[in-house]
């Protein structure tokens, strides 16, 4: 190879020129012209060729292997379709000296990503013996296609004259030797040409067959049919879309189903589609495999047919995600029984109403955030994108700067969904920025759960009072002034938007007075103006680890309507007359000033009322709202409320870096338990004031009763305990799971307190008018509304923000090894409780990379029997948790078992790092 | 679909050519006989064609002459069919502009301007075919046509591109490398001297790759300059030819 060695001598005969159209994306044609040149100094790669220069030849001389029809030592070439389909018995060792022409390569580099990957380290393997052979700019054998001739007839006769010039240029090294080439294809029409041509050639199945010694290669040879040696890029993948009239029609005669489509988070080939048509006796419609579900996206409103009944099918419970090889044109047959293997059916399951998707009546498609997942081509401009709802199918997309994506959290629009492919098309839209990072996650949290979090526009901003802002004599006169009353708040630390307060102090009539006061935001924010339109939009504050997102403008949420204390602040008040029995004498309501005299931590309010030696105003109407509090609660409880528990955690964050140093579950004060007693009381009373004035139309919030089947999950669960549950009443099932301890395990009950959590129906609410039936079971109380919510109002991003900082947290602590309980058992996992972090984690037994130890699923216990182990719920199991980065884009916290020890599944105890024994606690 | 390959396991780039081959350099010079001096260059599929006129009196306002050399005026442009999609050029546009600027710096670099004070040399390139490397078709096809009209250099001015790709350079890229995404570099170089005239890279790239991407455009420069002085010595011998009859 001459360095900068120029082509003015070869005179014209080497270079050729390519010519060929091209459609632009725009929808104009394009003449490409691009130069071709064609060498002599491309060698055959064989040992036995002394006139090529090649240094390190790949082809062996001795090419040997058994066969009954070539019995002279050969190489292969196959053709495209062969490497395409028998890449499991060109991997094998045993095939070796194999010519991988160019033509073929560049073939499968469009056909598919895989294959070429496969064959290209096949390529790099010493072993292998495979050789690489550039016959397209070679000059003997380039050849130029014909008019009238297809791309790929042209590509066919290449590969007979690169075979043919093998041939020849072999016997004349050899002088007519032994050492021949054997052309593989499967295309009839092609082999006929070739032994026209003079080749050797022979099908591949014939091929392997002949191998002697081998018979195990036989069954590694891919099933085809013969005269199939074509895939069309256009196969049809699912069943087309009705148009809209003929939805339309179909609904009003009942033939379809309309509703809103909901993907299985943990299962991509499954779906359920809830009917939301009254008086319709089918609510949910069930659905599974990739052609049924025909391309409904989460959330897209569908029309659905229903099957048969002898078609239903009940809910599988494996947990299955898509990840299959990254390739967008593999086209793998996802088929039924991977979803639901027969044996699996016992004849306990219910069937469900079963059906397929018709037609899509309304997208709800929105940019997605997640990431790229390279195509393994580098120079590959088409990508699939997986988002991180993974509810959501992965995207195909187009982008030149994928290198630049690769790792980056992005955000993805879907374009449309064609019948012929696999996954929608999708566009780039925004880059957030780096994965893993705390404010490119924050950012993603907020969009998936479309939380709105710009700033507030100047129109909002315009309708905020003026500063410095004071209580004029008008607001006085309509409003009760309560400015002398001992008002205090009682909040979480370092809480801004104090939103209520409260009060209690002795009448003379020996009666106590209790009021709730709220923070008058109607006030400020008049109805229908753009603050309340954007108030409205955004709902809720949303509370995130470490950041708020705030409703209202700061200065509302936390100034004129934070009940500061040492401040005037208007309020609406609710006050009560009651004996010392918390038995409500008198309720009235009113618009009021108040001052609050102290802004107190729970921590801070428990700490008077257990100090004796502080008796000022505050502490004294401390003390008397914790004991009223105290017979509510009691008398709540006598009547079936519920105490339910679900794990909750707290970070400490280091100050300067905001990264979670320490985790805890959080513990709950009696003051937590005062607070939230009053604002019920509030809620009732308010609750009952409105229906009284308006009994059509007031907004209340009720609880159904779930039926008794919800509950078949907690009563197994402690029969597995010999315990029973009883749910004949909520007061029934309240003392029973108040009974149901077991000894040496003081975690038990909790465990089923969040287990009956998972029982209960959606609380809702309704307008008085529309029902009769207002109880709320949950709280016992036969009427309820949300006046005050205080900031027990959860959001799912607050949830997702819980989960992102203990990854982060675990990813600073490295491995550790802790304590948990089995909280669900599933047919191919068990999912697991982490007391200590409030963590919920899954362990797999079915593993792709190794076989699968023996499980048996019993749905009845529920147990699953792992080898020689049964799994039951709320064993006690030892786990090791770390954060699994293999994949940044899915990052999570992995868990593996290492007590009970079961050999093949369980892993040896890792060496926790010392510092994640002892983690400091500093707050 | 899958983009390009632009450099094979085994060596080979997209036409064929391995990472340190030129394309197939032909040139003719006094292709028309109205200009002092002209020329026509095949870069592969990139074809150009310079035209010198000068030195002559500056034209124009005089301020702008030089009163101790030479004034080098270059103007570069495309033709419509140049490209795969026939666009419409207007004269000044940036990237035109750009390009004539950077050919005025190479040339000012190389012509012995102090010869002639007071006078303008005129330099008129125009792209007739485009296929990456624009640039340095046009330098040296304005180099033949500056010999053609013999106007004295220091030496040849000899361009040529190189790219980055796979921790590779490719010496002289086409349009499809170039716009395959990577690095390319442009450099014009005196070779005898081995001084740089011009070099620029709009891309990002690895310091530690910068050596070995320049050394590698000087030696495909060097290459082109021993291409482009086998072109002058036989247009030299028709020329004697011609006019010993």
């Amino acid at each position: 190879q001459v360095p900068g060695k120029t082509w003015k001598d070869c005179d014209g005969i080497m270079l050729k020129s390519k010519t060929f159209v091209k459609k632009t994306r725009a929808g104009g044609v394009l003449k490409i012209v691009r130069e071709h040149y064609l060498r002599d100094d491309i060698w055959c790669g064989s040992e036995v060729c002394k006139e090529c220069k090649d240094e390190a030849p790949v082809l062996q001389e001795d090419a040997c292997i058994e066969s009954n029809l070539c019995s002279y030592p050969h190489y292969l070439i196959p053709d495209t379709n062969v490497v395409l389909h028998q890449i499991d018995i060109l991997e094998d060792p045993l095939i070796r000296n194999v010519i991988i022409l160019q033509t073929v390569l560049q073939e499968i580099r469009h056909r598919s990503a895989p294959a070429y990957k496969r064959i290209k380290d096949a390529i790099h393997e010493k072993e292998k013996h495979f050789y690489m052979f550039t016959n397209e700019h070679h000059r003997e054998t380039f050849i130029e296609r014909e008019p009238g001739e297809s791309a790929n007839d042209r590509n066919d006769r290449a590969i007979r004259v690169a075979a043919k010039w093998y041939a020849d240029h072999l016997a004349k090294k050899t002088n007519g030797g032994s050492l021949k080439v054997v052309l593989l294809t499967d295309d009839r029409a092609n082999k006929e040409k070739a032994e026209q041509y003079g080749l050797i050639v022979y099908r591949c199945e014939e091929y392997i067959k002949s191998l002697i010694g081998n018979p195990e290669l036989v069954d590694r040879l891919a099933l085809q049919p013969d005269d199939q040696n074509e895939i069309t890029g256009s196969k049809l993948l699912f069943p087309e879309h009705l148009p809209l009239s003929r939805i339309q029609s179909g609904i009003k005669n009942g033939v379809l189903l309309q509703g809103t489509f909901h993907a299985n988070r943990d299962n991509y080939l499954e779906g359920t589609v809830f009917i939301n048509r009254e008086g319709e006796d089918i609510n949910e419609v069930l659905l599974q495999g990739l052609q049924n579900l025909n391309r409904a996206v989460h959330q897209d409103v569908v029309a659905v047919e229903l099957f048969p009944k002898e078609r239903w099918v009940a809910p599988s419970s494996v947990v299955l995600q898509d990840d299959s090889p990254n390739d967008e044109d593999a086209e793998e047959d996802e088929t039924e029984n991977k979803l639901n293997p027969k044996s699996y059916i016992s004849e306990a399951v219910i069937l469900k109403p079963t059906g397929r998707v018709v037609g899509i009546i309304k997208r709800n498609w929105r940019p997605y955030c997640g990431m790229l997942s390279q195509s393994m081509i580098k120079e590959a401009t088409r990508h699939l994108f997986t988002p991180a709802d993974r509810r959501i199918p992965r995207i195909r997309i187009e982008t030149r700067q994928a290198a630049n994506l690769a790792g980056q959290r992005i955000m993805v629009a879907i374009d449309g969904w064609p019948k012929n492919s696999r996954y929608p098309n999708g566009h780039f839209v925004k880059n957030l920025g780096t994965a893993g990072d705390k404010e490119t996650e924050t950012e993603v949290l907020l969009l998936e759960h479309d939380v709105p979090h710009l700033p507030f526009s100047p129109a909002v901003l315009s309708f905020l009072p003026k500063m410095p802002w004071s209580i004029t004599e008008e607001d006085l006169k309509v409003r009760a002034d309560l400015r002398h009353l001992g008002v205090c708040s009682v909040d979480p630390p370092g809480c801004t938007d104090i939103d209520d307060a409260l009060h209690c102090r002795e009448l003379e009539n020996g009666n106590l007075e209790v009021g709730v006061h709220i923070a008058d935001v109607s006030h400020f924010i008049r109805p229908g103006n753009a603050l309340d339109q954007e108030a409205a939009s955004r709902g809720t504050t949303v509370y995130l680890c470490g950041k708020r997102i705030d409703m209202v403008p700061e200065l509302l949420s936390s100034n004129l309507c934070s009940l500061r204390s040492n401040v005037e602040r208007l309020a609406f008040s609710c006050i009560w007359e009651m004996n010392h029995n918390a038995e409500i004498i008198k309720t009235h309501f009113t618009k009021s000033v108040i001052n609050s005299k102290a802004s107190l931590t729970y921590a801070e309010a428990q700490m008077r009322i257990d100090d004796t030696t502080m008796n000022d105003d505050i502490t004294k109407s401390l003390r008397g709202l914790n004991r009223l509090a105290k017979i509510l609660k009691g008398r709540r409880t006598e009547k079936g409320a519920l105490t339910l528990s679900s794990p909750e955690v707290r970070f400490h964050m280091d100050s300067e870096t905001h990264d979670p140093i320490d985790l805890q579950t959080k513990e709950l004060k009696e003051t937590n338990s005062m607070v939230e007693e009053f604002m019920l009381l509030a809620n009732i009373s308010v609750a009952q004031k409105i229906y009284d004035e308006f009994s059509e139309c007031a907004l209340l919030r009720k609880h159904p009763s779930p039926p008794p089947s919800n509950y078949d999950i907690l009563i197994k669960a402690a029969k597995s305990r010999d315990l029973n549950i009883h749910i004949d009443s909520a007061k029934a099932l309240a003392d029973s799971l108040n009974n149901a301890t077991v000894e040496n395990f003081p975690y038990f009950n909790t465990l089923l307190r969040i287990l009956a959590t998972r029982c209960m129906m959606q609380a809702v609410y309704f307008c008085s008018g529309m029902d009769s039936d207002f109880h709320h079971y949950g709280l016992a109380s036969p009427i309820y509304t949300h006046f005050i919510t205080h900031q027990e109002v959860r959001c799912y991003a607050q949830r997702a923000s819980v989960a992102f900082h203990t990854q982060l947290f675990f990813k600073n602590k490295g491995i550790i090894n802790e304590e948990g309980f089995i909280l669900f058992v599933r047919k191919n996992a068990i999912i697991i409780l982490i007391p200590k972090f409030g963590i919920k984690g899954t362990v797999f037994f079915d593993n792709k990379d190794k076989p699968s130890p023996h499980l048996i699923f019993d749905s009845e216990g529920p147990t699953l029997k792992v080898e020689e182990h049964m799994f039951r719920m709320f064993d006690k199991v030892k786990v090791t948790i770390s954060l699994d980065a293999s994949n940044i884009q899915h990052q999570r916290i992995r868990m593996a078992l290492i007590e009970p020890v079961i050999p093949g599944v369980s892993v040896p105890v890792p060496e926790s790092e010392p510092e994640a024994k002892k983690p400091k606690l500093d707050c | 679909m899958a983009g390009l390959e632009l450099l094979s396991d085994q060596g080979y780039r997209l036409d064929g050519r391995k990472a340190s081959e030129l394309r197939k350099v032909q040139a003719r010079m006094s292709v028309f006989a109205q200009a002092d001096g002209s020329a026509y260059l095949e870069q592969g599929n990139t074809k150009a064609l310079a035209v010198v006129y000068g030195p002559h009196e500056t034209r124009g306002s005089r301020s702008k002459s030089l009163h101790d050399r030479a004034v080098i005026n270059c103007q570069y442009s495309m033709a419509t069919f140049s490209t795969a999609e026939r666009k419409r050029r207007p004269h000044g546009d940036r990237k035109s502009s750009e390009m004539s600027l950077h050919l005025k710096q190479t040339f000012e670099a190389a012509v012995l301007t102090e010869l002639y004070p007071r006078s303008q040399i005129d330099i008129y390139v125009k792209i007739l075919q485009a296929d990456g490397g624009n640039y340095s078709a046009c330098v040296n096809a304005a180099t033949l046509a500056l010999v053609d009209a013999g106007i004295p250099m220091r030496d040849y001015v000899c361009a040529c591109t190189a790219g980055f790709v796979e921790d590779t350079p490719l010496a002289d890229l086409c349009h499809a490398e170039e716009s395959g995404g990577g690095t390319a570099l442009a450099l014009a170089l005196l070779p005898r001297s081995g001084n740089i005239a011009l070099l620029q890279m709009d891309a990002r790239l690895h310091q530690d790759h910068l050596d070995a991407l320049i050394e590698a455009a000087m030696t495909a420069c060097k290459g082109v300059s021993k291409v482009l002085d086998g072109v002058v010595r036989q247009h030299l011998e028709e020329v004697s030819v011609l006019t010993r009859d």
